[in-house]
């Protein structure tokens, strides 16, 4: 085991940044009073300090308190949508690929047309139309009514090459039935590439829902990363030097991204030994 | 046999066009919000008290804007204007068009995507093909780690951190906007030059980031095509290096690469859109950016549908163009 | 030895895997004359193929060539700059691949396949002049000349190892290997097939070394046959005398092992599995299956003993 942590770094990379971001979440949640993430809580515009080591903002919240308050608000948009994007897709692209037909036709078709048009708008849309109550909980839902059309496709295209694989056809004349095929025989084969598939999907869900937020349209009084950085461009944070308001929501979410990209090339590598990587 | 495959993917734009209006269309209805008479409350209310006389404009407005009728005849009416390419007018910026406000901002936007997706797929592409030869200059292996890095965040995440670094700090960029205010918008030398300085940033965070995604790709790609039999044989044919490299190699891997693009192309806008808000470049995103500040219904309205329909035509292009490269995708089963 | 074309002198291949390397190709000698057909059989993983790349210097990391030479006419090939070998492969030895598999660039027509190789060999030659080149080759392979527009995937099986070949005699090389090259076909495309490359060799007047595992096949086209086993060469003999007298007890199971049309009994096969090559049985790599084993072929490796000019065997018993 350790010995092949050895050889796919990336998963240890991928492992060890979230890690610290987990670790400092609990950490802060168990320190912090998350209070201070509401605006007047504190002084305004001050640089990080003793008591205030993150600096406060325009609006006199903690950033400490915000970043540990809203890690945790953005990421479970991210692992909700994911999640319920991987479910759904991984279901259609079963029912898709093994079915085949017209089954397969439909399913493929919606998902293909839905791809070509970029997310982003298609959620700017939704979310305008029911401003004013645009909870945290609901963009999850959002961004989750989209997040299905690609774990759909590239599931799809695995399970198809799977199935003409020999063990498929024996369990079909052995009289297992269709449902039974794809949970007993085709999931387990897939599953290192589902968990891929979840991170990647888990981290489009995250991107989704910070570009929804950095262009406002997220919920306002959270304390998410993306609103953080909504606040940092409306209040032209950049040129008036307070670099304390957006360096560390911007470090925090790229720990996030880098940890979950590393963690999807360690598990792809698991999941098809034969992309290694020969530089 | 070409004729049926291309009016067939024209079928299918045409399809995705319609599709963007009718979710255009009835997607804001189902809130029951009614995007008049939001905003002339939100002016109303910026005023201080509401006006006596505020139902009847109202009434008239949503005379003007249709919004009176039954739904399925402002359907069709929708469908009919846009189909003549009246988008509405802006609720803002009234009497401004939908259409005037975003062909004045769209040349921004094809020129900056324009030429930084071109870029960085070429760029990529060779660099990703280089990683991949075994005879290519060693000092090309020290560029796949940062690239690789990069890759993963955002564009709009490396805008801040380089806008901080490069217009705040050392002040060699200028910040924000797509050329000085105050300047004169003419084609002399100097306002290009402007318009250029005020490019680099967002290009930069563009590009920095997308390089390293295609040379990834690209580099996985000739992995594959170099384990074929008929690089084999191209070997034992006696073919010089170079020719087995771009004629074996690089033209089978640009295959699947190019689907890639096409595949690509949603994402790279959105990134787009949100490098522009930041940024202030005056084009589709920073229009956006705005509309969606002014709570302005059919400009947003417009600007996506607008967006769906230019990628739409852009994944037709590449789609009648493939078969091209890859003679084994007969145009008949295509 | 003076007289051959090609000779391969002790020659050694080995693959570098994480448990150990493994020896493809172990000590193998023979030569070959001019216009000789020299057959190479044996069954998968016997180091056929391998031998076929290291003769043409491709072997590639985690493989690498151990020791041993291979000459052509007078020239050593190991001693070649990289350039020179590239020279030589194609315009002095020609491989034949499976056509049948993926051997030809799918996005290129069989014309530009063709041209390619004479570019890349300094063939400077006018458009026209090209175009009659590649019609008469395709004609020479029994080819129509329209082939040369299509591109693979257009071509049946037969038909596109038929241009592999044309593409192979293209710079009219001394020596043609030919790996496997009907291995895919049917019957009646395979004796169409060996007959074009019969009918090249002899216009040609080059050598073939004809590599497969089908004897039938062989026994119709070569010379001389060698038997790998195990990445050695065991027995090398005239092809009359291999099927009606052979030596080494594993070619002599194969051959009783080959259905009759006049005969009709049992089918006889070799009992056992063909060894893995990176845990070899020690002595004599035969030694598990062999009929005749006796307590010396456990311990000691026989070494090849050549007999006459046209034979050598491999067996302390043969």
């Amino acid at each position: 085991m350790l010995g092949y942590l050895r050889r796919n770094l990336s998963l240890v990379v991928g492992l060890v940044l979230l890690g610290v971001l987990a670790a400092f979440i609990v950490a802060g949640a168990l320190s912090v009073d998350t209070g201070n993430a509401q605006p007047l809580s504190a002084p305004a515009l001050q640089p990080p300090s003793w008591d205030y080591p993150f600096g406060t903002d325009r609006n006199g919240r903690d950033l400490l308190a915000v970043i540990v308050a809203g890690t945790p608000l953005t990421l479970r948009i991210g692992f909700v949508a994911g999640f319920i994007g991987v479910g759904v897709g991984a279901v259609l692209a079963f029912i898709a690929a093994f079915y085949r037909g017209w089954v397969d036709t439909v399913i493929r078709s919606i998902a293909d047309i839905g791809l070509t048009v970029p997310q982003l708008l298609v959620l700017i849309i939704i979310a305008v139309s029911l401003r004013g109550s645009l909870t945290v909980n609901q963009m999850a839902i959002i961004i989750a009514s989209l997040a299905w059309l690609s774990p759909t496709r590239t599931i799809r295209s695995q399970v198809l090459t799977l199935r003409e694989r020999g063990y498929v056809e024996v369990a079909r004349l052995n009289g297992m039935s269709g449902p039974e095929i794809i949970f007993r025989e085709l999931m387990p084969n897939l599953l290192p590439y589902l968990a891929a598939t979840l991170v990647g999907s888990v981290s489009a869900a995250i991107l989704a829902s910070v570009g929804l937020e950095v262009l406002g349209l997220g919920q306002v009084e959270a304390p998410t990363l993306g609103m953080t950085l909504y606040w940092v461009n409306f209040n032209a944070a950049i040129i008036n030097g307070w670099w304390w308001w957006w360096s560390a929501p911007l470090v925090v979410i790229v720990m996030v991204f880098l940890g979950l990209f590393f963690l999807t090339v360690g598990l792809d590598e698991i999941a098809n030994p034969r992309l290694r990587r020969s530089v | 046999m070409r004729a049926v495959y291309i009016v067939k993917r024209f079928g299918v734009f045409l399809l995705i066009v319609w599709l963007a209006a009718t979710l255009n269309f009835f997607l804001p209805k189902l809130s029951g919000q009614d995007p008049v008479r939001a905003k002339l409350l939100a002016e109303a209310s910026l005023g201080g008290y509401v006006h006596a006389g505020l139902e009847d404009m109202v009434n008239q407005y949503q005379k003007k804007f249709g919004l009176d009728k039954p739904l399925w005849r402002q359907y069709l009416t929708y469908l009919g204007a846009v189909s003549r390419g009246d988008l509405n007018y802006s609720i803002a910026n009234y009497p401004r068009t939908v259409v005037g406000m975003i062909r004045e901002a769209l040349p921004w936007t094809i020129g900056l995507l324009g030429v930084t997706t071109l870029f960085s797929f070429a760029a990529g592409t060779i660099l990703g093909a280089l990683l991949a030869w075994p005879r290519a200059p060693r000092w090309i292996r020290w560029l796949m780690p940062p690239l690789w890095a990069l890759h993963a965040i955002p564009f709009f995440l490396l805008g801040l951190v380089l806008s901080w670094l490069l217009a705040f700090k050392f002040q060699w960029l200028p910040i924000f906007g797509g050329y000085s205010a105050g300047a004169n918008p003419a084609w002399d030398w100097a306002f290009v030059l402007d318009v250029l300085r005020h490019a680099v940033l967002p290009s930069l965070s563009i590009v920095l980031v997308s390089v390293g995604g295609w040379a990834l790709a690209m580099r996985g790609m000739m992995v594959t095509t170099m384990g074929e039999d008929y690089v084999t044989f191209a070997e034992a044919k006696g073919l010089r290096s170079a020719t087995i490299f771009t004629r074996y190699c690089m033209r089978n891997a640009i295959l699947p690469q190019t689907t890639g693009l096409a595949l690509a192309l949603g994402q790279i806008l959105s990134g787009a859109v949100l490098v522009e808000a930041i940024f202030g470049y005056p084009g589709i995103g920073a229009l956006l950016f705005q509309a969606i500040e002014e709570n302005d219904f059919f400009l947003i309205e417009g600007i996506v549908f607008t967006v769906i329909v230019a990628l739409g035509f852009a994944t037709f292009l590449l789609d009648v163009v493939y078969p091209w490269l890859d003679p084994r995708i007969s145009y008949r089963q295509a | 030895m003076s007289g051959s074309v090609l000779r391969v002198d002790r020659l050694r291949v080995a693959y570098d895997h994480p448990l150990g390397p493994v020896r493809a190709v172990d000590e193998l000698s023979f030569s070959l004359r001019p216009r000789e057909r020299f057959g190479l059989a044996g069954e998968s993983g016997s180091g056929k193929s391998t031998m076929a790349l290291a003769i043409l210097r491709m072997i590639k990391p985690p493989g690498r060539i151990e020791g041993g030479a291979v000459w052509l006419d007078d020239i050593a090939l190991s001693g070649l700059a990289d350039d020179e070998m590239r020279r030589l492969r194609l315009a002095a030895i020609a491989m034949v691949p499976q056509g049948s598999m993926n051997s030809l660039n799918p996005v290129a027509r069989i014309r530009q396949q063709i041209s390619d190789a004479l570019a890349d060999h300094g063939e400077r030659l006018s458009k026209r002049d090209a175009e009659t080149r590649i019609r008469t080759l395709l004609a020479q392979v029994g080819l129509p000349p329209e082939i040369a527009d299509r591109y693979p995937h257009e071509l049946s099986g037969g038909m596109k190892q038929r241009a592999c070949i044309a593409i192979a005699i293209c710079l009219r090389p001394k020596v043609i290997i030919a790996d496997e090259p009907t291995s895919a076909l049917d019957v009646v495309v395979q004796r169409q097939v060996m007959e074009t490359l019969g009918h090249v060799q002899a216009e040609l007047g080059a050598a073939v070394i004809l590599i497969g595992h089908d004897i039938g096949l062989m026994a119709q086209f070569v010379d001389r046959l060698g038997i790998m086993y195990a990445g050695r060469l065991v027995e090398v003999a005239p092809i009359r005398d291999i099927i009606t007298a052979p030596r080494h007890p594993y070619t002599r199971m194969l051959i009783e092992s080959l259905p009759s049309l006049e005969r009709k009994g049992e089918l006889r096969g070799i009992p056992g599995l063909a060894p893995v090559l990176r845990e070899l049985p020690s002595g004599c790599a035969f030694h598990p299956r062999c009929p005749k084993v006796q307590a010396r072929c456990r311990t000691e490796k026989p070494a090849v003993r050549a007999i006459g000019e046209d034979a050598s065997v491999a067996c302390h018993f043969a």
